[in-house]
Order: C-alpha cells, then sequence, then structure tokens
C-alpha cells in the first residue's frame, strides 16, 4: 500500500486478476484538472473473456476526488453491466456510494433521449412552406381580431383604459421627436446634396427646392418616420406584450374579462395611427428645412428664393398624400409589432425573437405597401 | 461547533439610505444545511445576494473561511465565488440553450477539459439529480420542478464547496418539494459540501435544517439564531414562535413533539 505524501499525486488505476475476481485499485487524487488514466487498459483486461465475473475496488491510497472519479467510475460500472461482471462497490468511500446510488435512483425515462434526426432537403423547404403559410394565416386572423374590435369600439363598448392610450401617445409622439428631427433632417439634407450635383450642371440650383420639397412630402418625410416608429415603437410593442405574455399576464386579463384585443393592442394601435400623420408633417418640414441649409450655404440661393419655390411646387395635395401614406404605415407598424408581441413563446429569448421579427415584418409591410400606394398614385395621376 | 465555512461580520445592508437588515453576526459551519428564515420582505434573498457577490454590504464583511469577499480584488473574489454554486428561486436556466449546454457551460469556462470529459461530466450531473436523458431539452420543455433540478445539476457543475438556494420549494408540489430536501440533504453527506438555503417552508426547515438565523423586518436585524428544532423548543421571543408554529402559539408543545417525530423518521 502507498501512501500518499504529495498533494499532487497522480491518480491511477492499476487492476490484478485473483481467480475469477479482479480487484482494481484506486489510487491518487482524482480532481478535475489532474492527468487522467486511461480505463482502456483495464477495459481490454475485464474484457477478455476469460470467466471474470467480479470487480471490487481497494481505496486505500485514494486522496481527493470529485467528479472526475465519479464519471470514470461510471464509465467502468457500465462497461461491466454490460459484460455481465458483477460490481462490488462496498469498499468505496461512503460518499461516492451515496451518489452511485443517487446517480441510479431515477433510471432513465425510456423515450426520454432525443436521437439526432437528419431531415432532409425537401422536407426543410417543404416545412418551410407550411410556415409561411401558418404565418399568413395568423396574419389574416389577427387582422380579423382587430376589425372586430375596431368596429366595438365604433359601437363605443370597447373597454380598455384611456390613461393607456395617452401614456403610448406621449411614448410614440413627443418622445420620438428628437430621432425624427434628426433623421429627417439628414435625409433632407441628403436629398438637396445628390440633386444639386447633377442640377447645379445646368445652372438650376433652385430646383433643388422642387426637388426636395415634393420628395419629402410625397415619399421620404411619411417613409422615414415610418421605419423610425417601426425600430422604435414597433419593436417596443413586441417586446411588452412579449414579456406580458411570458408572465402569463395576458391570461390574467382574459380572466379578468378584458379581451387582449380590444385592452392592449386596440390603444396601441390607436395611439400610432393618430400620432403617425402629424410626425410625418413634422418629418416633412424637418426635412424642407435640411435641404435650405444645404441650398442656402452652398449654392448660392437665398433663403427667401428657397421658400418661395418650395411654396409654389408643393401643394396640398401632396401633404396629404404623403400623411396618408404614413397613417396606413401607422396601422402596419401596430399590426406588425402586437401580431407578434400576441405570438411570443414563454422564455426570454422567445421576447427577442418577437421584438426581431415584429421590426422585420413591419418594414416588409411598410415598403411593400408604400410601393403599392404610389403605383396607385401615379395611375390615378393624385 | 464544526469549523466556520462562511463568517457574516457586522453587516449592514441596505439600498441607498433605506436599511434593510443590520448588525448581522452569524456564522455557517463547515458541513451545516443553514436556514436563512423570516417572513416576507425581511431581506432573505438580499442577504444571499450579499453572501454570493451580487450586492455590495453597506457596512461590514462576508469571509469565505479565512478570506474577506468584499475587500478583495475582482479577480480573487471571482476564484472565491467559484467554490460556490448557486440555485436561484426560478432555475434562472439560460433559456436558448439546452440542460447540457446549461450545466456545460460553466465547466467549459472555468476548466479545460476537453469536450468527450464534459459531456460525461454533464450526463453525470443530470443523471444526480434525476434528469438522465433530458441532455437535449430546452428548459420551457420541461417541467418547473425539472427546471429547478436542472438549475441544481449546474450549480453544481463545478463541485463547488457551498451551495446556495433561494427558496427551492418554492412552486413544488410537496412530494416533489421533499423529494428535494432528501436530494439537497444527499448532496450535502455525499459531496460534504456546505448548504445555505433562504426559505420559509417549515417541513424544510425542521426536516433538513441543521442550524439557521431568524431575520426581523420590523427591528431590522436578527433576533434569534440556532438549530431549527431548538429555537422551536427554547426560544422566548413570539415572533420567532408564531414563525415557527405558523401562527399557532397555543399548540406549541405539541408541535415540538410532533416535528421531533417527524425528524426520527
Amino acid at each position: 500500500m502507498t501512501v500518499i505524501t504529495a498533494n499532487n499525486t497522480p491518480c491511477e488505476i492499476n487492476v490484478s486478476r485473483i481467480g475469477q475476481t479482479v480487484e482494481a485499485a484506486i489510487r491518487g487524487n482524482w480532481v478535475l484538472d489532474a492527468e487522467t488514466p486511461a480505463l482502456e487498459p483495464v477495459f481490454a483486461q475485464l474484457g477478455d473473456g476469460a470467466g471474470i465475473n467480479r470487480l471490487v475496488f481497494s481505496t486505500e491510497a485514494l486522496g481527493r476526488w470529485d467528479s472526475l472519479l465519479m464519471t470514470e467510475l461510471i464509465r467502468l460500472l457500465d462497461f461491466c453491466a454490460k459484460q455481465g461482471i458483477q460490481v462490488d462497490t462496498t469498499t468505496l468511500p461512503e460518499g461516492i456510494q451515496g451518489l452511485l446510488s443517487l446517480v441510479n435512483a431515477v433510471p432513465e425515462r425510456a423515450g426520454a433521449r432525443r436521437q439526432e434526426i437528419r431531415t432532409p432537403w425537401l422536407e426543410v423547404i417543404g416545412k418551410g412552406g407550411l410556415r409561411i403559410y401558418k404565418d399568413c394565416q395568423a396574419l389574416v386572423v389577427f387582422i380579423g381580431e382587430m376589425a372586430l374590435s375596431v368596429t366595438t369600439l365604433m359601437r363605443g363598448k370597447a373597454r380598455f383604459r384611456w390613461i393607456d392610450l395617452w401614456m403610448y401617445i406621449q411614448d410614440c409622439g413627443p418622445a420620438a421627436l428628437p430621432i425624427v428631427s434628426l433623421i429627417s433632417l439628414l435625409v433632407g439634407l441628403i436629398l438637396a446634396f445628390v440633386g444639386a450635383v447633377q442640377l447645379a450642371l445646368f445652372g438650376a440650383q433652385i430646383y433643388i427646392a422642387d426637388l426636395v420639397g415634393l420628395g419629402m412630402t410625397r415619399e421620404m418625410g411619411g417613409l422615414m418616420a415610418a421605419i423610425i416608429m417601426s425600430g422604435r415603437t414597433g419593436a417596443a410593442y413586441a417586446a411588452q406584450l412579449g414579456t406580458m405574455q411570458v408572465n402569463s399576464e395576458i391570461d390574467a386579463l382574459k380572466t379578468m374579462g378584458f379581451e387582449p384585443m380590444e385592452f392592449l393592442v386596440l390603444p396601441r394601435m390607436l395611439a400610432l395611427i393618430l400620432i403617425m400623420p402629424l410626425l410625418c408633417l413634422y418629418a416633412d418640414l424637418m426635412g424642407i428645412v435640411g435641404g435650405a441649409l444645404v441650398t442656402v450655404s452652398f449654392f448660392d440661393v437665398s433663403l427667401v428664393e428657397y421658400l418661395n419655390r418650395t411654396a409654389n411646387a408643393v401643394h396640398i395635395p401632396d401633404f396629404t398624400i404623403g400623411i396618408v401614406k404614413c397613417a396606413v404605415f401607422g396601422i402596419l407598424i401596430a399590426l406588425s409589432g402586437c401580431m407578434r408581441g400576441m405570438q411570443c413563446g414563454r422564455s426570454a429569448s422567445a421576447v427577442g425573437d418577437a421584438a426581431t421579427s415584429a421590426v422585420v415584418t413591419g418594414i416588409v409591410f411598410i415598403v411593400i405597401a408604400d410601393s403599392l400606394m404610389t403605383v396607385m398614385c401615379n395611375r390615378l395621376g393624385v | 461547533m464544526t469549523a466556520p465555512c462562511l463568517t457574516i461580520k457586522n453587516m449592514t445592508m441596505a439600498y441607498g439610505d433605506f436599511i434593510i437588515q443590520r448588525d448581522l453576526d452569524f456564522i455557517i459551519g463547515r458541513g451545516d444545511i443553514f436556514i436563512i428564515m423570516g417572513g416576507s420582505g425581511c431581506g432573505k434573498s438580499t442577504l444571499l445576494m450579499h453572501l454570493i457577490g451580487l450586492q455590495h454590504p453597506a457596512k461590514g464583511d462576508v469571509f469565505y473561511g479565512g478570506e474577506s469577499l468584499w475587500q478583495a480584488e475582482h479577480k480573487s473574489r471571482q476564484r472565491i465565488l467559484q467554490r460556490t454554486g448557486v440555485l436561484f428561486q426560478s432555475g434562472a436556466l439560460l433559456s436558448s440553450m439546452t440542460l447540457a449546454e446549461n450545466v456545460a457551460l460553466p465547466i467549459s469556462e472555468h476548466t479545460r477539459l476537453g469536450s468527450q470529459r464534459i459531456r460525461e461530466i454533464v450526463s453525470y450531473k443530470l443523471s444526480l439529480v434525476g434528469l438522465a436523458g433530458f441532455e437535449d431539452y430546452y428548459p420551457s420543455e420541461i417541467s418547473g420542478g425539472m427546471q429547478k433540478r436542472a438549475g441544481l445539476a449546474r450549480a453544481m457543475a463545478l463541485d463547488p464547496e457551498i451551495l446556495f438556494f433561494d427558496e427551492p420549494s418554492a412552486g413544488l408540489d410537496p412530494v416533489s418539494a421533499k423529494l428535494l430536501d432528501d436530494l439537497i440533504r444527499s448532496l450535502r453527506d455525499n459531496l460534504g459540501a456546505t448548504v445555505v438555503m433562504v426559505t420559509h417552508e417549515l417541513a424544510s426547515i425542521f426536516s433538513i435544517g441543521t442550524n439557521s438565523v431568524f431575520l426581523d423586518p420590523e427591528t431590522k436585524t436578527m433576533i434569534a439564531s440556532g438549530p431549527p428544532q431548538q429555537l422551536l423548543a427554547e426560544s422566548r421571543d413570539p415572533k420567532v414562535i408564531r414563525f415557527l408554529t405558523r401562527g399557532e402559539t397555543e399548540n406549541r408543545s405539541e408541535n415540538v413533539t410532533k416535528n421531533q417525530e417527524t425528524c426520527d423518521l
């Protein structure tokens, strides 16, 4: 028998055979950062089939031990069980015996373990198609439910807290002004620069005013406001509703007799529909200011000339088109944000997924709707 | 008295100016199952946060063995805390990872073991808590009790010397709670670990607690400490007695004998 002297005694396992019994002597410190001895020689000796039917342990020289020894013992025991070798664990330290009995206390539930399944690519494509189909179905259902709750609102029977509506208006209106100001000002600036480079070739810098004015009011003001709000408010709605889903708050509302569509979705949507046109007007204004900044300071046009030219070029219908578009975008943002939030799963990562897909869906919807409306305006000659 | 494992010296906990508990002074012995108890809102969980290095005490210190936790540099504090494992109230498993990945995370970050070895350790830990074969499940796919046990497997991943539990049996049915208590006790016995537990489950307190401290929300300090059975039998403080007998103070002697019987069983 060896006596342990050093603290970092290497761990080793030696087997010796007495008749039909094999004795495994475990020595040293079996701790995780130790060099592990290979068990293969032990397996080789146990498995050579020469009538071995019993394994005993001697652990007089065992030092400290932790999970390393446990995992190796479990491997050894599994091997013995397969070979039909009887194992006598009574000579192991009490702690190890206790842990081994804990490990074996709850047998692995049949069918619990998952096999790795390779799905063929055709199936992957098929599943993708089905998922898109289901997504569209859910979208239609959600739009239907929302239409129902809007009719309830029309009949004056919708139940939500007006203070909530006020809060959402505050959140998506005034609170969004700084970012909308910055982005629209810069977009106006960029439009002016891009146009000026071409127009200056003909000495027609004054038409920058037309370009910026019409571009902002008919198209860019609303679009930029919508994209900003989709990232800011759409994602927030999805995350709020998703978290409520995770905490079972939506279930709680249902049991208290509230319709989540009315109580949660309706005020959010109303807030966006009311605020988006105003934000659009504000963005138009900021864009025109940005265009004026560039034109007046770099291209030899006076501020009065610029403003007069803008007033001549831009008419009320141009503003109306932008505002109507933006109201539609508001509905789409609220729709995608609230829908993804309500569809959210019940884990922390699901909330993140919901917010991400709310923004993606929102922007896709906005761009598609914008193209459609632009084509319509063009055909109708508005 | 066993050797001290954790010493809390003259500690005051506060959020800003709002004091939660003051003048906490107690020792947790090696191999104890130490219960932190008290009514709701008395700062039990906050105390736990201070012990595991998540919140800084307003005054005083925590000593692991002889090492101060809060005077230590960030690095050595990390080293001290590596010897501990924590089971949070809801399990706190990372929901984007499977159970195996959750348990493997601390092992692969803090050791240099190979992936085969890590896999073996993970399945050993999971089978210790009765979850053999559930390696590839996500936390959302298993029940609350299983999540808690998986959290325990993760807490034990690095063979910690001290295990902290925040309300381990909250939200479990009595049978699962009892099984979890048994599991905690046999892990303590077999691994030689120290267990510190925040709980107000009387059944757990009496069946597995070997020492305890009682925090009082009104006077904002500890008003009793000692083995729970002994507190029940000998304490003179009406608050402690009311807590330990669920308010049925008249039947105290009856309760004492009844609990001793359950304990003997």
